[in-house]
């Protein structure tokens, strides 16, 4: 290769490399910033602020979500399968919102380790299947009757 | 090696190939893109979940893909200008950057209208789609700034400059659904693993964004084509060109 071509060369790829480093560092810097929300084991550990508007992410809990008959109020816990949260959220909740799906929950804690949310927003994983393949691995899931077995397995995709 | 190299720089050269491949470019690529199209929305099963609203991923993913595709190609042009002042990757550049920003709306809006009933909302600041809205303002960047140097060699070196700096976007696009907590999914097809869909979905989603890709291919050959004869105007090959198509 030509010597100047090789000099432009290595200019170039300083250049990317510099950029590189810059925009790594600052993408480290505010990584609490760019994620979206805090799952529950950083809430549990005491991570997330109190009394600050922040999202929780994770796993709504199997059998945790309860209605209030008289409103819209509605109380489920958030999980990552270590810790959960419990949140609670007045308002239509999106079509996909199901327990074992994933959400994230706009709100703040309150003292009590509570999350008091204003939007709820349902999460979906990289999974698609036809609904019959579903059922099938449904049916399959309750012939070996390992429910919490399923559960955490399902978790890996999310 | 470096001959042949140099002969790919030379735009007559460019300007008789583009020309041969065109119309099979176009041809493969809209069937492809329609098989792909009409199979995905119409044949291909529901999603167990979000029943048929999930069929907007079939234009979704393709220009997705793409829009982050061009950009690369665009990058490795950009290298080509700054270290060989190869004409012909500028022209390439030039031509596949407004391409690149339409995509990178499309899937912008396509994933808009898809949030809306899956999220529970059309936008939202996480790391992949504020990515993606970046990359859609580098495009804009790379258009106004080629058009707002009028000296051809600066304006060349000046945009190579900018979509270099740029494709640090593009890993940031890619990887944003694992470094960081984002409410877009991670990626459905990966490099290693099997796709998590059945074949019945990604085989008219692979053919979708395969037919895309020829069909930018005959897109940026035409802009190119048109560049070129814009810039060579005066040279004899274009004259005599423009004569025997003519007559």
């Amino acid at each position: 290769m030509h010597p100047i071509r090789k000099k432009r060369l290595t200019i170039v790829l300083f250049l990317l490399v510099g950029v590189s480093v810059a925009v790594a560092l600052t993408t480290y810097a505010l990584r609490q910033n760019i994620n979206l929300f805090y799952d529950p084991s950083q809430i549990a550990s005491g991570e997330a602020p109190v009394d600050v508007r922040i999202r929780a992410g994770g796993m709504v809990e199997e059998g945790s979500v309860q209605r209030d008959p008289e409103s819209l109020k509605v109380e489920f816990k958030v999980t990552d399968f270590t810790s959960s949260v419990l949140v609670e959220y007045t308002g239509i909740l999106p079509d996909l919102f199901a327990e074992g799906q994933g959400v994230v929950a706009m709100g703040r804690m309150d003292g009590n380790g509570r999350f008091v949310a204003d939007q709820v927003l349902a999460k979906h994983d990289e999974n698609y299947m036809p609904p019959e393949v579903n059922e099938a691995l449904d049916k399959a899931a309750g012939k070996r009757a390992a429910m919490p077995a399923a559960a955490g397995e399902s978790s890996a995709g999310y | 090696m470096w001959q042949i190299f140099h002969k790919l720089g030379s735009p007559k050269w460019f300007f008789g190939i583009a020309s041969a491949l065109m119309p099979w470019l176009l041809g493969i690529g809209v069937a492809l893109f329609m098989t792909g199209i009409v199979w995905g929305l119409v044949f291909a099963p529901q999603d167990y979940l979000q029943g048929n609203s999930y069929r907007i991923i079939f234009i979704h993913v393709p220009s997705a893909f793409l829009a982050q595709s061009v950009y690369i190609m665009m990058a490795v042009a950009a290298l080509v200008t700054l270290v060989w002042r190869m004409k012909l990757a500028d022209v390439f550049v030039r031509s596949a950057a407004p391409v690149g920003a339409v995509l990178t709306f499309l899937a912008l809006f396509t994933g808009a209208v898809w949030g809306k009933p899956t999220w529970g909302t059309w936008w939202i600041w996480d790391a992949r789609l504020t990515s993606m809205l970046i990359l859609l303002f580098l495009y804009f960047g790379v258009m106004a700034l080629g058009a707002a140097i009028s000296d051809e060699k600066s304006s060349a070196r000046a945009v190579a400059v900018l979509v270099l700096v740029g494709v640090v976007n593009i890993p940031i696009i890619k990887y944003s659904v694992e470094w960081w907590n984002t409410l877009h999914q991670p990626a459905t097809f990966k490099l290693t693993e099997k796709p998590s869909m059945p074949a019945e979905m990604w085989v008219p989603l692979l053919l979708s964004v395969l037919g895309l890709y020829l069909i930018f291919g005959w897109l940026a050959c035409l802009r190119m084509q048109t560049d070129i004869l814009a810039r060579e105007g005066r040279t004899r090959w274009v004259k005599e060109l423009v004569q025997a198509r003519g007559n």
